[in-house]
């Protein structure tokens, strides 16, 4: 008997404390977008790359990360404001473009409401004319691969792998393959990728990527995913 | 009338209380001692020496069991820490470390110390160079994991002008912190006692030890970062000039040799027992004359300072808690221990036409290795305090089906056997078991063959080594390599082989850089050391490159310690089970991965140098990042 009383006293104390207003909206800014050179999006893996967005005028400044996905695509939800973008020193396989010089290859941006943005860099090497096909119980692929950074800031290919995984992530982390082959690097125009499909494969389908590691350079380039049914 | 007393009681105490107040509230506090008190008597500075030693930062602690087990030289046989072997990166703030309050205090001491004027002059420099020391050591500590770092030397003091500024220091470079080190360790070393006796405080040989082990890390760091350009900052916080090397390797061969050379007391490699395993193994836990340790950590039953080591680790079966068996040395790990005349070869589990080999005893297959194996690791068949291990997988029948159990020491009837019979071992393995050796190997190395070691109410008071003598040894022979001589490089690893039982001598043209990361993987493991190795050398992030590794892989190249290794490895023991036959109760192993493992591990170039938290750089921007994070 007495129990009901604690619960409908209980009650009536949350509605009280319960009722006060937030001394803030919740933010309602989306910038969202992806990597790109020359309009073409540039691929990595799921949780590799991130740039950093910084806001002044709240006391000590500390960094807000944004992280790219696999597709090159990113997004976060952010207070309106003034907010500087910058990349990180080694972070991507790109270099950030310079925004001249007062400010290097920091972006200023002034957020407020939606703002989709595509995010221009320079990478070292695009993958072009990606190919991925089955043929009996493995996967062909091929690619081509362009050079944009030459001269003193051009990167070697370390190697150039056909990655397969049973699940939409795709990538060089061994959580996210289950099948790998190299190209032969002889041939540079002609790179060709063979791997066989697993065994233990249940699924009538799989995902294919194409990842290219560039020498001294931590990240991958990725081509587009390409799921493959049987 | 009583009224009367009353009042006049009152006033008798009022009156009483008229005595100074000032002089009835100035009273010695019972609970802190003042600073002269302190400094004026020689055990109580020893005394905060002793919390400063006690708050000594290791790596890798025999405390704290997978610290010293980590980078895939071991699988970790406790459920709750599955999780570790099914991802596959790090966080860039693992390793890292940032204990100013360490250095304050510490400098705040030497300060107060030169200040004192009762303590014996005696007194007064040996404390002080031990402090110096101590100092050294943890920004020794710092970096290694974090770069170059502030370098604080004296106590400093907020003025509340409310502009903290001029507290905020800038990064020193790595080379200036190495540097300062080596300085350190030169500036006390003849003032600490030349001793061997002397080893949980500071001495000669561990000031040498450290000044050699910080000028080895400062010379390869010089001379393997060209091999990854991007570790490193353009201010010179992480990274070392190429054109230093020489004179660091120089340096680190110069102290390793004062110590060989006797300088600093009368150490040697331990030679104690005729049988080189438990003579290896004894190293770790002898504590009487030992001569081997330079500088350790020290634990004292009955005192409070205890550990459980041989508790979380003890095999299973027979243990004096149902506990124990939580570090299971991976097969990378056992394959690479050479074979007694210096060969490197994989353990005989198939013979060249691909048939598996049958064994009389499960110890067989061991025979004719390093004696560190066995000094290092439990295998099956051998003992850990009078009593053989049980570890066997499971029985093999004639037609290829293996009858095993999911208990342990779990009894199955099967075809040809006498009614129900046991078909596991009590020690497992049994896959996903935790506490079984699931990869088949159990750890020798710190364990404590004492009675009352596996018992929670009693523990273990085996010390920690942090320097000892093999290690200066493989420094001197390291450096020595590095500086183009490869003679003496042999002369000093040949002295830490043959203590192994290694019969074949090395010749100069046998030394390698390969050779000597193989000698300090399979002679270091579990001591904390395997971790830096792999960073100093830049080879961490070809090691461990987040791919996953094939049976193939794991039993070939075995002693090429710069390949891959991210996932631990099992063998796994079985009993043949073929009534009239001669293979009847042979045993044959079976190379597995335990299925808990199904990450492989990635250090990405970030990882080389641990992140330096946000709120430490929102309080001083003039700290920069450490590069790739």
């Amino acid at each position: 008997m007495n129990t009901k009383y604690y619960i409908l006293f209980l009650g009536l104390m949350l509605s009280l404390v319960s009722c006060e207003i937030d001394n803030y909206d919740e933010p309602q800014a989306s910038f969202t977008g992806a990597l790109t050179y020359q309009g073409d999006t540039i691929r990595v893996a799921q949780n590799d790359v991130r740039f950093q967005l910084w806001q002044s005028g709240f006391g000590k400044e500390g960094p807000l990360d944004v992280h790219v996905s696999q597709d090159g695509s990113f997004s976060s939800l952010l207070f309106n404001g003034d907010y500087r973008l910058k990349f990180i020193e080694g972070q991507g396989p790109f270099k950030a473009l310079s925004q001249g010089t007062s400010q290097g290859d920091t972006i200023y941006l002034n957020l407020s409401g939606d703002t989709n943005m595509e995010l221009e860099v320079m990478p070292y090497y695009m993958i072009r004319n990606p190919e991925m096909n089955l043929a009996g119980a493995s996967v062909n692929a091929s690619i081509d691969l362009q050079q944009v950074i030459t001269g003193e800031d051009a990167r070697d290919i370390e190697h150039v792998t056909l990655y397969l995984n049973t699940t939409r992530f795709v990538s060089a982390n061994g959580d996210m393959h289950v099948a790998r082959a190299d190209a032969d690097l002889g041939d540079m125009s002609n790179l060709n990728m063979k791997v066989d499909i697993p065994g233990d494969v249940v699924q009538d389908y799989i995902f294919a990527r194409v990842g290219v590691k560039i020498s001294g350079v931590e990240d991958m380039i990725y081509s587009p995913l390409q799921k493959l049914n049987f | 009338m009583k009224k009367h007393i009353s009042i006049l009681m009152v006033m008798a105490v009022l009156a009483g209380s008229c005595t100074s107040d000032s002089e009835f509230l100035d009273r010695e506090p019972t609970n802190i001692l003042t600073q002269d008190q302190i400094f004026s008597d020689s055990e109580l500075p020893l005394s905060i020496l002793a919390d400063f030693y006690n708050r000594y930062y290791d790596f890798g602690r025999i405390e704290d069991w997978p610290s010293v087990a980590d980078f895939n030289v071991a699988f970790w046989s406790e459920a709750g820490r599955y999780g570790h072997f099914q991802n596959s990166d790090r966080g860039y703030g693992d390793w890292g470390n940032w204990d100013y309050g360490y250095i304050r205090e510490i400098n705040l001491f030497m300060e107060r110390l030169q200040a004192s004027e009762e303590l014996a002059e005696s007194d007064k420099t040996r404390f002080l160079a031990e402090a110096r020391f101590l100092r050294a050591s943890y920004y020794f500590t710092l970096v290694k994991r974090m770069g170059g770092v502030p370098l604080i030397l004296e106590s400093e003091e907020y003025d509340f002008s409310g502009d903290p500024s001029y507290l905020q220091h800038p990064r020193e470079t790595e080379a200036a912190i190495y540097d300062f080190v080596i300085n350190e360790a030169e500036a006390v070393k003849d003032i600490l006692p030349a001793s061997a006796d002397v080893k949980s405080r500071a001495s000669k040989g561990a000031a040498l030890a450290m000044e050699a082990r910080a000028a080895l890390y400062a010379g390869s760091i010089a001379r393997y970062g060209q091999n990854t350009p991007s570790v490193s900052l353009p201010g010179g916080e992480v990274g070392i000039p190429a054109s230093r090397a020489e004179a660091y390797y120089q340096t680190a061969l110069d102290a390793a040799q004062a110590i060989i050379d006797g300088q600093a007391g009368n150490y040697s490699l331990y030679m104690k027992k005729p049988d080189l395993s438990e003579n290896f193994a004894s190293l770790f836990y002898d504590k009487s004359n030992n001569p081997e340790a330079i500088f350790v950590e020290d634990y004292m039953l009955q005192s409070g300072k205890v550990h459980g080591f041989t508790i979380s680790n003890q095999p299973r079966y027979g243990a004096e808690e149902e506990e124990g068996g939580r570090i299971n040395p991976s097969l990378n790990l056992v394959e690479a221990f050479e074979t007694l005349e210096g060969e490197c070869e994989p353990l005989p589990v198939k013979d060249n036409s691909g048939n598996y080999l049958k064994y009389e005893n499960p110890e067989d297959i061991f025979e004719g290795r390093d004696a560190r194996l066995k000094g290092t690791v439990i295998v099956p068949g051998s003992n850990f305090k009078g009593r053989q291990v049980d570890i066997w997988a499971g029985v093999l029948l004639p037609d290829g089906t293996i009858i095993s159990g999911d208990s342990r020491g779990q009894q199955k009837e099967f075809p040809g056997s006498n009614g129900q019979e046991q078909v596991v071992g009590f020690d497992g393995p049994i896959d996903g078991l935790e506490f079984t050796a699931q990869t088949g190997f159990y750890i020798r190395k710190y364990q404590d063959p004492k009675a009352g070691s596996g018992q929670r109410g009693v523990q273990s008071d085996v010390w920690f080594i942090r320097y000892r003598y093999a290690e200066v040894l493989m420094n001197a022979a390291e450096a020595a390599f590095e500086l183009g001589q490869p003679e003496l490089s042999a002369k000093y690893m040949n002295e830490v082989r043959s203590r192994a039982g290694i019969t074949t001598e090395l010749t100069a043209d046998d030394i390698s850089f390969e050779r000597i990361a193989h000698e300090r993987f399979v002679e270091f493991a579990f001591e904390g050391l395997y971790f830096f190795d792999l960073k100093r050398w830049r080879i961490a992030h070809i090691v461990m490159d987040g791919v996953p590794m094939t049976e193939e892989e794991v039993t070939s190249d075995v002693c090429d310690v710069t390949d891959r290794l991210t996932q631990p490895w099992g063998l796994w023991p079985y009993k043949i089970s073929d009534p009239g036959s001669s293979d009847d109760g042979q045993w044959t192993y079976r190379v597995m991965k335990p299925s808990r493992v199904t990450g492989a591990d990635r250090f990405r170039l970030g990882n080389y140098y641990s992140e330096i938290g946000q709120d430490i750089i929102n309080n001083n921007p003039l700290i920069v990042r450490n590069p790739n994070q």
